[in-house]
């Protein structure tokens, strides 16, 4: 078996195998620019992969540009998509559909998320497989997700029209997950939920994990109730991260497009088309894209307002 | 009957104000648009608010960009 390398040979015979040249005008050069040197490949692929798009996304927004006419000539519009989007009343009913998908998707995945959290931190026996266990629907891709519930909510093969017959003695083949204008929104949130709750219970777990134990003897003196044990010390010291948590789910679910495309793509109707199912309609149905490039600004200022404040919350949570 | 000696409580120490500096006034006040932009952006109740939405949202995040270069 071969020793391991020792660094300063390494260094030595990198240092022999660079070209005098190269090697002279590294050692000519700063520390800042060394530093710059380093970063520049990641700066110039952020430029092309990022930055460019945005500018280019935000010049196309005041223009009539259609993807499929390139060669159309190409009529400035100012700020009429701007207008025109934020006075359609369809697409201000989108953003009623992504806010109810939000506010249910939050409210459930936060208090199942804090509940998994509390009973998890209780380190019973075998609490590490439930853990892995629960965390396993976070691993899984969101595109194989909305493929195996959309089998799942099948009405004749469906496994879960199965379940749903069995418990409450319904006929499995009597009604639609994904086909109903009431149950579809539903579907989704119910997929979401399954999906991200372990994530949430994640974040909560940290908190609960950060309460010193101390805190909890103190309590035990003063023959604080459980319940008030709860309430003055478990709840408050984990409410940075809950709030964390809101926040992240809250903007991850502003801009779900995945799971509602694979499930249902908006319909029946326009009942589950949120915000980013219109905007892929505008874009690649219509070609719209001068149009479209507006909607999709206005959704990235949105995100990048709550991811700001996201920051911050991070940053509190962190200085704690 | 045992006496316990009356020990003088020390004067609390005053607690020196907090200062909110321009830089957490600024933030606080972006977050707070940023938060009544994107309520703006989904109520149900005023398509008029929904379409004041995206410039309260873009001030706010303008401000929390420029207040976040302010000193603590």
């Amino acid at each position: 078996m071969n020793a391991p390398a020792n660094p300063a040979t390494l260094i030595n015979r990198a240092a022999r195998a660079t070209p005098p040249g190269l090697a002279g005008k590294v050692r000519g050069l700063s520390d800042k620019a060394i530093a710059w040197l380093f970063i520049s490949p990641t700066i110039v692929l952020l430029l092309a992969i990022n930055i460019f798009p945005l500018i280019w996304t935000i010049q196309l927004s005041f223009t009539s540009y259609r993807a499929n006419r390139p060669n159309a000539p190409l009529r400035d519009v100012g700020l009429a998509h701007y207008n025109d989007i934020l006075t359609n009343p369809d697409i201000w009913a989108a953003m009623q559909v992504t806010a109810r998908f939000v506010i249910a998707t939050i409210i459930i995945q936060t208090v199942l998320g804090f509940v998994l959290a509390w009973l998890i931190d209780r380190k019973f026996r075998g609490s590490g497989f439930w853990t892995t266990v629960i965390l396993l629907p976070m691993m899984l891709s969101p595109a194989v997700v909305g493929n195996f519930w959309t089998f799942l909510y099948q009405p004749q093969i469906g496994l879960f029209n199965y379940m749903v017959a069995f418990v409450s003695g319904i006929p499995p083949s009597s009604f639609q997950m994904l086909g109903d204008v009431r149950l579809s929104p539903w579907a989704i949130v119910l997929v979401d939920s399954w999906m991200w709750t372990p994530y949430v219970m994640l974040i909560c777990l940290a908190g609960l994990r950060s309460i010193p134990d101390y805190i909890y003897e103190a309590a035990e003196v003063d023959r604080a109730s459980k319940w008030r044990q709860f309430w003055t010390i478990t709840l408050p010291m984990a409410m940075p991260f809950i709030m964390l948590a809101v926040l992240f789910r809250g903007i991850e679910n502003f801009k779900m497009f995945d799971m509602v495309n694979l499930l249902t793509g908006g319909g029946p109707g326009s009942t589950t088309e949120v915000a980013s199912i219109t905007l892929k309609r505008e874009a690649f149905e219509k070609w719209r894209t001068g149009y479209s490039s507006a909607f999709a600004i206005i959704l990235f200022v949105t995100v990048f307002g709550l991811a700001n404040i996201y920051v911050r919350a991070l940053n509190k949570v962190k200085a704690r | 009957m045992s006496h316990q000696p009356i020990v003088p409580k020390a004067p609390t120490p005053a607690q020196p104000q907090k200062r909110l500096s321009p830089r957490s006034i600024a933030e606080n006040m972006a977050t707070g648009l940023i938060g009544c932009g994107v309520v703006m952006l989904m109520q149900p109740v005023s398509l008029m608010l929904y379409s004041w939405s995206f410039a309260v949202t873009l001030l706010g995040t303008v401000l929390f960009i420029v207040g976040s270069k302010f000193p603590e």
